[in-house]
């Protein structure tokens, strides 16, 4: 496929790998923020290929594993609402909230629909009038932009029954706020490759000035993450932290304007509550006034319960790249794919999901 | 975030685009990307294009790290 | 074929009654056409010598109907594939019908000729059936039971946990293909050239396996779970560890493409034609060999080996030489946006 395996060249990488172990001599630590790239690392063994000198932290970057309980219990509490249909991409579907999880209540008879794309919910929204259908809007900047376009397309059909829960988040002030904490030293950050498709490389630029990280906006597969730690290297070698885009094909350093209108538009900036990190300010979103009728938390009234977390889970640490899965005492026993205690085991690129399923040779 | 993937625009209809990819075909919405012409490649997420692809960055990126291959293996012999 | 020509499936139909039979007699029957079902008692009654291998499976695929195949056509290579695992020859099957009040006649003689027509291809015979329709809700559309009785030859012993250190792994053909189709169909998605179900019987080909070598120490289909699971499964059983290439297992790019863009793994996706086999060192090449001659193994391809290290655990060989964990799928195959 075009774009694609011409990026997981095994000659390449060969070359790449071999110019990282020569010029690598420091002992840095970079972040790779984005769980897609946790995934890619571990799917390739990238790890392995490195040199010693070179150590990989995951990051928070995966929009499931950061939903706190208390705002996934919302989610399950509208699905038990009688004339709801829950529609939802496969990730967040045996994620465990505080007392349950949406694959659980659908066994119980809910109406949850997993789908592919919000326009499916709102085909689905088309095709039942007296149900209320809301979509549960999970992700980053990636995905904020498509679920704008569709409140927006709603809006324009004059469909009526579309409704949002607005979990969504945004990368760079939860990164400034793990560098805050001081919990973690970062020399490199691997940035989001898609989310910076959306906001540019510009909003990166406060942790090279601030805070003397390198940052490197990378694509998904092998090549470009190795280009990646690659330029990484070579900034923190000389000594230059700054902001480069390695993901040249897909980032503009202006990123998408039209993209961001549109999340500008149905959008404002909320405090958001990151699991394992807490309320961060400004760093999630809500719909505006004008799309309130949207809103599914105003339009329902749901009572989730108060939130509980699992005793003995290490995901707020695990995420936070404060401890890594194999710290957690209940990694691989008592917490399971099969079996998940938290969200970092259920969604498939959650940092302890990933080293469960590619795992550690 | 992530999982978006590379696909060529075949077709445009107002907000909507035909495109495919690796023989697979499929409508996706443009509302994000109303510059994008046939003939494009974009990154394609939860079925919106969320980016047109460069492609002269792309080779450019590849042949820069072939480049550095020869050179390498230049400085080797 | 009359009683086809009312239009949809009552409850009558199921109620043992005048349409009951109608429904047997002149839609079944001469579908199926042989002296042992003809004979309507209310068991088959045949002999047989020798080891029997014994097997059931229900087939709920949604949707029915699906490019390179449909629920008919896996119900009878589903349950002659298990028995064919087992190295058995496929004698008789049984097949239950749970039909949701209201299904179109139309569909269900389509279903009928697609489970003759595999059931020939197979040399199987159906020799006893059940048909049964509940109210409308109470199935999704169709369901379909079947039941196969094979014999083992003398001498022949596959199991899941007789893999040996130095066997190797074979795998018969491109991975995915099934579940691509299915999704694809499900969910509307197009290809130019569309991927087809590789739903196939697979008893001649392992037949032909078992000719040219008696050293076939495994053999399993990767069904549901796909591949991962059925080389996980194996590597439990047998106490051993795999080691596979991932440069040596083929995929269609169609599947790839449609991997990629939901989300999945290649390699948990079900198949319904393709067969895994450790096979001693020894041996290999001339089983390969064979199978390439069969239309149902003409891309298999030696993917990996047992080993004693990592017992239980399968490890790939990945594209860029690394090495990775490739473990089974859990729960079902969802797609994804991270």
């Amino acid at each position: 496929m075009r774009f694609i395996d011409e990026f997981r060249n095994a000659e390449l990488a060969k070359v790449v790998i071999e110019r990282i172990h020569r010029r690598s001599k420091r002992h840095i630590r970079l972040m790779e923020f984005c769980g897609g790239h946790t995934v890619t690392i571990l799917k390739h063994g990238i790890r392995q290929l490195l040199p010693p000198t070179v150590e990989m932290l995951s990051g928070p970057g995966c929009p499931v594993c950061v939903t706190a309980n208390a705002d996934l219990d919302k989610a399950i509490a509208l699905a038990r609402e009688p004339g709801v249909i829950i529609t939802t991409f496969g990730d967040m579907l045996k994620v465990p909230g505080s007392y349950s999880s949406l694959q659980k209540v659908r066994a119980d008879g809910a109406a949850v629909k997993v789908v592919y794309s919000t326009l499916d919910a709102l085909q689905i929204a088309k095709e039942n009038p007296e149900k209320a259908v809301v979509f549960i809007g999970i992700g980053f900047e990636t995905t904020a932009p498509t679920i704008a376009a569709s409140i927006l397309q709603a809006e324009e059909e004059g469909i009526k029954n579309y409704y949002v829960l607005s979990m969504h988040k945004l990368c760079p002030p939860v990164i400034k706020a793990l560098l805050d904490s001081g919990e973690v030293k970062l020399d490199g950050l691997i940035c989001p490759g898609h989310v910076s498709a959306i906001i540019g490389s510009h909003p990166w630029e406060f942790a090279a000035r601030d805070y003397g990280i390198g940052c490197v906006v990378s694509g998904f597969e092998p090549l470009d993450v190795l280009q990646s730690v690659e330029m990484l290297v070579e900034q923190l070698e000389k000594g230059e932290p700054k902001v480069e885009i390695a993901y040249r094909r897909g980032v503009r350093p202006e990123g998408n304007l039209r993209a961001q209108e549109l999340m500008n538009a149905v959008f404002e900036l909320s405090p958001a509550n990151w699991r394992g990190i807490g309320v961060v300010p400004e760093s999630g979103l809500r719909l505006r006034k004008e799309y309130q009728r949207f809103d599914a938390e105003l339009s329902f009234d749901i009572d989730p319960g108060p939130p509980l977390e699992p005793k003995g889970c290490l995901c707020g640490d695990v995420l936070r790249g404060v401890k890594t899965p194999i710290d957690c005492k209940l990694f691989g026993g008592a917490c399971t794919p099969e079996h998940p205690v938290g969200p970092c085991m259920v969604s498939s690129e959650g940092s302890c999901a990933s080293y469960y399923h590619y795992g550690t040779l | 975030m992530c999982l978006a993937i590379p696909a060529l625009v075949k077709s445009i209809e107002g907000q909507e685009a035909g495109v495919e990819l690796g023989g697979m075909s499929r409508k996706i919405s443009i509302l994000l990307t109303p510059e994008v012409k046939v003939g494009d490649y974009v990154l394609l997420h939860t079925g919106y294009a969320i980016n047109v692809i460069d492609e002269e960055d792309a080779m450019e990126t590849l042949e820069l790290l072939a480049e550095m291959a020869v050179l390498e293996d230049e400085i080797e012999e | 074929m009359e009683p086809f020509k009312d239009e949809k499936i009552l409850l009558a139909h199921g109620s043992g009654g005048r349409l009951s039979h109608d429904l047997v007699e002149k839609g079944f029957l001469p579908a199926f056409d042989n002296p042992l079902l003809s004979k309507l008692d209310d068991s088959a009654v045949f002999e047989a010598k020798g080891r029997l291998a014994f097997t059931t499976d229900s087939y709920i695929v949604t949707p029915i109907f699906f490019p390179g195949g449909d629920i008919g056509k896996l119900a009878v290579c589903g349950t002659v594939n298990d028995l064919a695992m087992s190295g058995a020859m496929p004698l008789y099957l049984s097949v239950s019908f749970i039909i949701e009040e209201g299904f179109p006649l139309s569909d269900l003689k389509r279903v009928v000729t697609s489970i003759q027509q595999a059931a020939e291809e197979a040399e199987v015979k159906v020799i006893t059936g059940d048909t049964k329709v509940v109210n409308r809700g109470s199935v999704d559309r169709l369901f379909v039971n079947t039941a196969g009785v094979g014999i083992v030859p003398e001498g022949v012993n596959i199991s899941g946990s007789n893999a040996l250190p130095g066997d190797k792994v074979i795998l018969s053909g491109p991975i995915g293909d099934h579940g691509i189709a299915v999704i694809s169909e499900r969910e509307g998605l197009k290809f130019a050239t569309p991927v087809k179900s590789d739903c196939a019987p697979l008893n001649k080909l392992v037949r032909e396996m078992l000719e040219v070598s008696s050293e076939i120490h495994c053999l399993r289909d990767p069904t549901r779970g796909g591949l991962a699971t059925t080389l996980n499964e194996f590597a439990t059983q047998s106490k051993v560890g795999i080691l596979i290439y991932e440069d040596m297992i083929p995929v269609r790019d169609g599947v790839r493409a449609a991997c990629e863009m939901l989300g999945f793994d290649p390699f948990h996706v079900a198949n319904e034609g393709r067969l895994v086999a450790a096979v001693a060192p020894n041996h290999a090449e001339r089983v390969l060999e064979r199978m390439r001659r069969n239309k149902y193994g003409v891309e298999a391809a030696i993917i990996g080996e047992v080993r004693e290290e990592h017992p239980g655990r399968i490890v790939m060989r990945t594209h860029l030489g690394a090495s990775r964990i490739v473990d089974m799928l859990v729960g079902e195959l969802l797609p994804r946006i991270c």
